[in-house]
C-alpha cells in the first residue's frame, strides 16, 4: 500500500506536466504563430474581402465620398465582426445547422444594435455620423460569410484574428478608395481644403483652384468608387503575382 | 441531445431569442434616459445656433455651444415657446414637447405649430422648426428670423439618411450660410421661404428668395425648398399679427 502511493503521484505530476507543457504550447501559439499572423495578415493582401473575394462592394461604393465616415465605417464593421465571429466560435458546437444562418444573422444584427444603442447614449455625435451606416453593416455579405466561413469552424482566438483581419482588410480598401474620391471630388481630405479654397471666381480662389482646376464631380457619384475598386485591383495584382489567374 | 433533431432546433431558438430580446430591451430601457437627454440637449443646441452660429456669449464670454452649454443657457436666450394653430392662434400646450412629424400626419384644422421666441443680445429672433423629405428619409431643422420676420438670421438643417457627401451636405456650415439675411417673404407678399436652385446665378443677392443648390443633391435641396415653403406658410397667421402689432416699429 505504502509502496503504492509514490508511484500514483508521480503519475499525476507527469500528467500535470503534460497538461501544462501542452496548455502553455498552445498559449504560445496563440500569439506568435505563423499560422496566426497569416489569419491575420492574410485579409489585407492575398485574400482581401473586397478586392480578390469582390464581397461587400454595395457599402463600398454607398459610403466612401468623404474620408471620415468611412474610417468611422471601418472602426464600426472591425468592432462588429471581431466579435460576432467570437460569439459564433463559442456557440459553434451547439448550433442546429439548419438554421445556422439565422442564427448568424441575429448575432450580428444584435451585435449592431447594441453598439448603436450604446454609441446613442454615450457618444452622441459619432452615432449622428454613424446612422445610416448601421443598416449597412447587418447587410455587409463579408461578416455572414466569415462567421460561415471560418467561425463555425475554428476556435474561440483564430475566429477573433480573423474577423479584425478581414474587416481591416475591408477598411482599408474603403479608406483607399474614399481618399481618392474626397480628393478628387471635393479637392478636401476628412473636410480640410487640401487643393486651396474654391471661391466664385477664379479670383477669389487660392491654391490649385486659383491656376484654373476644377473638382471632377463624377468622382462624387457610385460608379467612380467602381471605378477605383477596379484600379486598385489592377495595382494589386500587377505587384503581387500569386493573384494572377493561370489563363 | 442529437443536435438535429426538431426539439433541439426548437429549444435552441426559443433560448436565442429570449436572450438576445432580454439582452437588448435590458440594454434600451437602461440607456432610454440618457439618449432621450441628448436628443434634448440636441434639440436646444439647434434653436441656439440658429441666431447665435458656432459660439455663443454667456456673461460677456465667448464659449462654443456644445450640447451642455445650450442645455444651461436656453432658457436664458429663449424667452416664449408658443404652440399655434394654422390661424395663429396661441394653444395651451407645452410647445418644445411638439413632435412636428406628428402634427403633420393629422388633419390641418388640427395642427399645432411650435415656434420660439429668443431675445439674444437685444434683439429678437422667431425660431421655427421645419420638417420635410429629402432623397431617402425625413430632413429637418430650424430657422431663425429676425424681428421683421423676413430676413432670416441663421437656418440649421438636418436628416435622418441622406447621401453622404452629396444630400448629408445640407448640414454643413458653408451650405447653411448661403441662406443667411434671404427673404422668405417674395416681392408681392406672399410666404414663399427660400428655394434651393440649381444653376443658380444669383450670386450675393439676397432678396431673391433663392440659394444655390448642391450639384449631386438635387432631390434633397428640392426636399429643403418645399420644406421651407409649406412649414413657414403655417405661421403666416401668426407673422402678420407680429407685423401688425408694430414691433418692427419699435425698431
Amino acid at each position: 500500500m505504502e509502496g503504492k502511493e509514490p508511484k500514483e503521484i508521480s503519475k499525476t505530476d507527469k500528467k500535470k506536466e503534460m497538461i501544462m507543457f501542452l496548455s502553455s504550447s498552445e498559449e504560445k501559439e496563440h500569439f506568435l504563430s505563423k499560422a496566426n499572423r497569416k489569419i491575420l495578415s492574410d485579409p489585407l493582401n492575398d485574400n482581401n474581402p473586397i478586392t480578390v473575394q469582390v464581397l461587400g462592394i454595395c457599402s463600398a461604393l454607398a459610403i466612401t465620398v468623404q474620408l471620415k465616415p468611412a474610417i468611422v465605417m471601418s472602426l464600426a464593421v472591425v468592432f462588429v465582426m471581431a466579435f460576432s465571429n467570437v460569439i459564433i466560435s463559442i456557440l459553434r458546437n451547439s448550433i442546429p445547422s439548419r438554421i445556422r444562418i439565422i442564427v448568424q444573422l441575429v448575432v450580428v444584427a444584435t451585435m449592431v444594435i447594441l453598439v448603436d444603442q450604446i454609441l446613442k447614449a454615450f457618444a452622441y455625435d459619432v452615432s449622428k455620423q454613424l446612422s445610416i451606416f448601421i443598416g449597412l453593416i447587418i447587410t455587409n455579405c463579408i461578416i455572414m460569410g466569415r462567421l460561415e466561413a471560418f467561425a463555425l469552424g475554428n476556435g474561440v482566438y483564430k475566429s477573433f484574428l480573423d474577423g479584425i483581419g478581414n474587416a481591416a482588410g475591408y477598411g482599408l480598401i474603403l479608406i483607399v478608395v474614399a481618399f481618392f474620391r474626397e480628393l478628387f471630388g471635393s479637392g478636401k481630405l476628412l473636410g480640410y481644403e487640401v487643393l486651396g479654397h474654391k471661391g466664385l471666381t477664379m479670383a477669389d480662389s487660392t491654391g490649385l483652384y486659383a491656376l484654373g482646376y476644377e473638382n471632377n464631380g463624377f468622382f462624387l457619384l457610385s460608379p467612380m468608387a467602381l471605378i477605383v475598386v477596379g484600379i486598385v485591383i489592377w495595382v494589386q495584382r500587377s505587384r503581387n503575382r500569386k493573384l494572377i489567374e493561370e489563363n | 441531445m442529437d443536435k438535429n433533431s426538431n426539439a433541439y432546433t426548437f429549444i435552441f431558438a426559443i433560448a436565442m431569442v429570449i436572450v438576445v430580446a432580454v439582452a437588448l430591451s435590458f440594454t434600451a430601457t437602461s440607456l432610454q434616459p440618457m439618449q432621450a437627454e441628448n436628443v434634448r440637449q440636441e434639440k436646444m443646441q439647434n434653436i441656439l445656433s440658429t441666431f447665435t452660429g458656432d459660439s455663443i456669449i454667456v456673461e460677456g464670454e465667448k464659449v462654443e455651444l456644445t450640447r451642455a452649454v445650450a442645455s444651461k443657457v436656453y432658457e436664458n436666450y429663449v424667452t416664449e415657446e408658443l404652440a399655434l394653430s394654422n390661424s395663429g392662434k396661441p394653444k395651451e400646450e407645452d410647445a418644445f414637447k411638439i413632435s412636428l412629424a406628428k402634427q403633420l400626419t393629422l388633419d390641418e384644422s388640427e395642427q399645432t405649430f411650435p415656434l420660439y421666441v429668443a431675445n439674444y443680445q437685444g434683439k429678437t429672433y422667431y425660431v421655427v422648426p421645419l420638417r420635410g423629405s429629402g432623397l431617402w428619409d425625413a430632413i429637418w431643422g430650424y430657422v431663425a428670423l429676425e424681428d421683421d420676420v423676413n430676413t432670416i438670421k441663421g437656418v440649421v438643417f438636418d436628416h435622418k439618411g441622406e447621401t453622404a457627401g452629396l444630400g448629408a451636405e445640407i448640414t454643413t456650415d458653408w451650405f447653411q450660410e448661403r441662406f443667411v439675411n434671404e427673404k422668405i417673404y417674395n416681392d408681392s407678399g406672399q410666404v414663399v421661404g427660400v428655394e434651393v436652385k440649381k444653376g443658380y446665378s444669383g450670386g450675393d443677392n439676397k432678396s431673391d428668395n433663392a440659394v444655390d443648390a448642391i450639384s449631386g443633391a438635387t432631390i434633397t435641396g428640392d426636399g429643403v425648398s418645399k420644406m421651407m415653403e409649406e412649414r413657414l406658410k403655417n405661421y403666416k397667421a401668426y407673422f402678420e399679427k407680429i407685423k401688425k402689432s408694430g414691433k418692427v416699429a419699435i425698431r
